[in-house]
């Protein structure tokens, strides 16, 4: 009896989890063609879209307004850097519709076949975007992105605590009296792209050799380090906790803003220049609802609140109208050519140099200091 | 034994004002009238009221609650099932059960969180691809039927998770009592007319009671707890605390999560100086009691 | 009362969800991206020893740090009566149900270089110190966590000494220090051992630790394989090897100290 009814419970939790798992097909799907219904079967399901967005980088308050005018639920969720929101997909443990990646990470991810074209009919709003941005070279003929925010990479000093005659390169965050005072990128393309300009080469290098050059530069670095960070530079450098650190130019207006003794220029090497653009992910569940967010997001409104709340450069002609004149003649927020001269893009990579780009990565920090 | 002077109450002074120091900075700053943890700017009792309204702790806070109660509710079942049934296996099949249910325990946090989620990630694409191949077979078609095993990440996984690495604390606090229990018990029961279910039901449970309790008590803690097992199986639609927290830790700690950690430490304080006063008035009842009774002639 | 059969589920369950997913590890190790058998994952740890020997030593560090202060501290607690004992048991215990990122966390805003503590040597007139993005403050990090899992398993194992063999070895002439060496010290080992397993397994293992108080400078083997699944260097098949090699040198590390001990799995908890 014991027997039975063990086996009976371990069957009653079997047929537990296959129920539910077996419906009658809907007419949609009955053409019997086995890869075409896998998403369609579940896409009207309903109210929600799942989000993933870096982390700072929305007015909340949006995303309230967003499910207000339409209805559908939003799932937020952060990712620190386009490599981790990149694992997280590529493992395969996530779920999301909208992503928001930058420029290289968008190719990357095109070429891997891992977003969804767009149907630009449920996008009207794409029509404000700046035309400069249009047709980008991640994404050639504009089927997967529209861009959410853009800007350029620089460095931040505190004026208190860094001389006024050392600035100006980038070599600035290899210069000794700083030491222990330094943040950098915790991200491999950021940080890597620092050293080969520094060295002159080009963001977008695929040539072995200058990369590793590059990473050895920062293993010399790294002893002036005091920490790798994504976010958590904005209460370092607000506190005064370090002198010296690289970030978004945006960012740096939002810390200024606590910290007025914060300042910030482009290297004469140059610098970076990205856009950070919205994607649907390929076989998104809710594809129609991620459009209409996309849509929303591109909305003069949403994109009033957002650009205030980050201090990012908008890519919407109509919400740079709005702006305070101060803002949108920023040199650093709407460059003219002399800087945009200095600025170049990342580019995506092919698959053996961002190998290289993870294996020297991981060398870089699993290098001991003392 | 000698009673601690005051050199050693002092070192337990220090030692507890080591692992508090943190919490109290927490509590302080949860009432500071400003985002930054840098300075005091005033007291507020804001961030308490923006608790409420904060949707991403909240929801964060009902699957914590929610994840942690049912995975304690059925690890406490299904391992005080599995204690019996390990301790009446003969010797070799419960070393080798034993060892098994220990893995668990000694590995690390990182590893067991990776290793399932790989398994589930894994059974999740050979299930999507077994309903795409079941639903292009020619008689699922003809009876116009559909199958959708695929699954992903989520509130179920990460509830596998909990219930995995919380059955083992449960086996390991009711094993010791059940070498305890008199075996004779069981059977003076049933002599005397109990049918098996009822001599386990109202004798031997009841001598199990300690042992499962605490059980409960270690699991519980342990899924409140946890993060790294969480973080690699919830995958993107749910969120813990301890998630939540990872993800703001990386920028900055929004002062409602204090709030939140205040409460939650009031409340458990509260709760644990409720149970030790009860236990001390039991204690001193009892001993009152002894006494009484060592009076009378 | 036996009935083997009611662990049958359990036993199904361990198969499906501890078994599988390290067999789901192993065969991750052994391939690569595109599905070949290969060694390479493993032949490339060398390049990592520093890592690991970093992370043990750092653990060991902090768990030798854990028993200094814990194993005092279980003692003096064990002396204590009544409701101070009971009240201070509890204590130990308490912080475990706050978030433990948050209590790690807000050493951050204590040791920050403007932080609580060095205002206070600022205000004494003392010099500042740099503690925070330090391997110092990683083994702070993780001797303030593990604390507890020291103390509660040593507590629990001298509570129980019986006080009968302490007055024995009184009544035979050995002063306290002699009592304490011959008697309560071998006696409390078990506890000892649990929780040096205890506190050596989540330390040499953190990745959480490492990140938020060692300013991701001195990478950890939780760094490492947290970074290959979910971090900034996408390489599952490279940290399952890692995991593979790290979750074996664990086992026979403590294979051979259980072997010391005869290691009590009860003694584990609390």
């Amino acid at each position: 009896m014991k027997k039975t009814l063990a086996l009976m419970l371990s069957l009653m939790m079997l047929i537990g989890l296959l129920s539910g798992c077996v419906s009658t097909r809907d007419e949609s799907t009955s053409d019997g063609d086995s890869t075409s219904g896998d998403s369609s079967a579940q896409q009207t399901s309903g109210g929600v879209v799942n989000v993933y967005n870096w982390g700072e980088y929305i007015d909340e308050s949006v995303l309230e307004d967003f499910e207000e005018a339409t209805g559908i639920t939003v799932n937020y969720q952060m990712y620190d850097s386009n490599e981790t929101m990149y694992a997280k997909i590529a493992g395969g443990g996530a779920d999301y519709d909208v992503v928001i990646p930058s420029d290289y990470m968008i190719a990357r991810m095109i070429e891997e076949d891992m977003l969804e074209p767009l149907n630009f009919d449920n996008i009207p709003n794409f029509a404000d975007i700046d035309p400069a941005l249009l047709n980008p070279a991640y994404d050639p003929e504009n089927l997967y992105s529209v861009p959410y925010m853009w800007g350029l990479m620089g460095v931040i000093y505190n004026t208190t605590m860094v001389d006024e005659a050392d600035i100006g390169s980038w070599d600035l965050m290899w210069n000794e009296k700083y030491a222990g005072d330094i943040l950098t990128y915790d991200n491999s393309r950021d940080a890597i792209g620092i050293a080969l300009k520094l060295l002159g080469y080009s963001y977008n290098t695929t040539d072995e050799a200058q990369i590793k050059e590059a990473v050895d530069l920062l293993i010399e670095q790294k002893p002036l380090i005091q920490a790798y960070v994504m976010d958590q530079i904005f209460d370092k450098m607000q506190g005064g906790n370090a002198a010296i650190g690289s970030y978004y130019y945006g960012d740096f207006l939002t810390m200024q803003e606590v910290n007025p003794d914060l300042a910030f220029y482009i290297p004469e090497e140059g610098a970076n220049i990205y856009v950070d653009a919205m994607c649907i992910l390929k076989d998104a569940k809710n594809k129609e609802n991620a459009e209409a967010f996309i849509n929303y997001m591109c909305s003069t409104e949403a994109g009033l609140k957002n650009c205030e709340a980050i201090c990012y450069s908008t890519p919407l002609m109509s919400v740079r109208e709005e702006l305070d004149p101060e803002v949108s003649g920023d040199i650093y927020a709407y460059p003219d050519e002399s800087v945009m001269a200095k600025c170049e893009s990342y580019a995506g990579l092919p698959q053996e140099t961002l190998d290289l780009y993870d294996s020297e990565w991981t060398r870089l920090k699993s290098t001991s200091v003392d | 034994m000698k009673k601690n002077g005051v050199v050693s109450r002092l070192l337990l002074a220090v030692m507890f004002l080591f692992l508090y120091a943190p919490i109290f900075v927490l509590i302080i700053f949860s009432f500071n009238d400003s985002k930054s943890t840098a300075v005091w700017n005033g007291f507020t009792l804001n961030w308490y009221v923006e608790l409420f309204q904060n949707r991403a702790v909240m929801s964060a806070l009902r699957t914590t609650l929610l994840v942690s109660v049912l995975a304690t509710a059925i690890a406490t079942v299904a391992g005080t099932a599995a204690a019996i049934g390990f301790y009446s296996m003969r010797r070799r099949s419960r070393t080798a059960c034993l060892a098994v249910n220990n893995i668990p325990l000694t590995n690390a946090d990182v590893i067991t969180g990776v290793s399932m989620m790989l398994l589930f990630v894994f059974v999740g694409q050979g299930l999507s691809a077994f309903s795409n191949w079941l639903n292009g077979l020619q008689w699922v078609e003809d009876a116009n039927l559909w199958f959708d095993f695929s699954f992903s990440l989520g509130f179920g996984t990460l509830l596998i998770a909990h219930i995995t690495f919380d059955i083992p604390y449960v086996i390991l606090s009711v094993l010791p009592k059940l070498r305890q229990l008199d075996p004779n018990l069981a059977e003076a029961a049933q002599d005397l007319g109990a049918t098996r279910f009822v001599a386990f039901w109202k004798v031997v449970l009841p001598e199990l009671m300690p042992g499962i309790v605490n059980g409960m008590l270690i699991a519980f803690t342990m899924s409140i707890d946890d993060f790294v097992i969480s973080y690699f199986t919830a995958g993107s639609q749910v969120s813990t605390l301890s998630m939540v927290v990872y993800s703001m830790v990386r920028r900055q700690i929004s002062p409602e999560i204090k709030a939140l950690s205040t409460l939650m430490f009031v409340a458990v304080l509260i709760l644990l100086v409720i149970i030790n006063l009860r236990q001390a008035r039991q204690e001193s009842a009892a001993a009152r009691r002894r006494h009484a009774a060592a009076r009378q002639p | 009362m036996r009935n083997k059969y009611v662990a049958f589920p359990y036993v199904g369950w361990m198969a499906l969800f501890v078994v599988a997913p390290l067999i789901v590890v192993v065969v991750y190790a052994l391939t690569t991206r595109d599905g070949s058998l290969t060694l390479d994952n493993f032949s490339s740890m060398l390049q990592y020893a520093p890592v690991f020997g970093r992370s043990f030593f750092l653990a060991l560090l902090a768990t030798a740090i854990c028993i200094l202060l814990g194993y005092p501290m279980a003692y003096y607690l064990s002396r204590e009566r009544g409701w101070l004992r009971r009240m201070a048991t509890m204590l130990i215990m308490l912080p475990m149900w706050m978030n433990f990122l948050l209590r790690t966390y807000s050493w951050v805003f204590l040791l920050e270089r403007n932080g609580l503590f060095n205002s206070l040597l600022e205000s004494f007139g003392l010099p500042k110190v740099n503690i925070i993005d330090t391997s110092g403050a990683v083994v702070l990090g993780m001797v303030y966590n593990f604390l507890p899992f020291m103390v509660l398993p040593i507590y629990s194992v001298i509570e129980k000494i019986d006080y009968r063999v302490i007055e024995a070895a009184q009544d035979l002439g050995a002063n306290s220090a002699q009592v304490f060496r011959r008697v309560i010290f071998p006696l409390s080992l078990p506890g000892v051992l649990s929780g040096i397993t205890m506190v050596f397994i989540p330390s040499v293992s953190t990745f959480v630790i490492s990140r938020l108080l060692g300013g991701g400078k001195e990478l950890l083997l939780g760094d490492l394989i947290e970074m290959q699944f979910l971090g900034s260097a996408y390489n599952p098949h490279l940290g399952s090897a890692i995991s593979l090699v790290m979750m074996v040198i664990v086992l026979v590390c403590m294979g051979i100290m259980n072997r010391f001990g005869e290691g009590e799995e009860e003694a584990m908890l609390l």
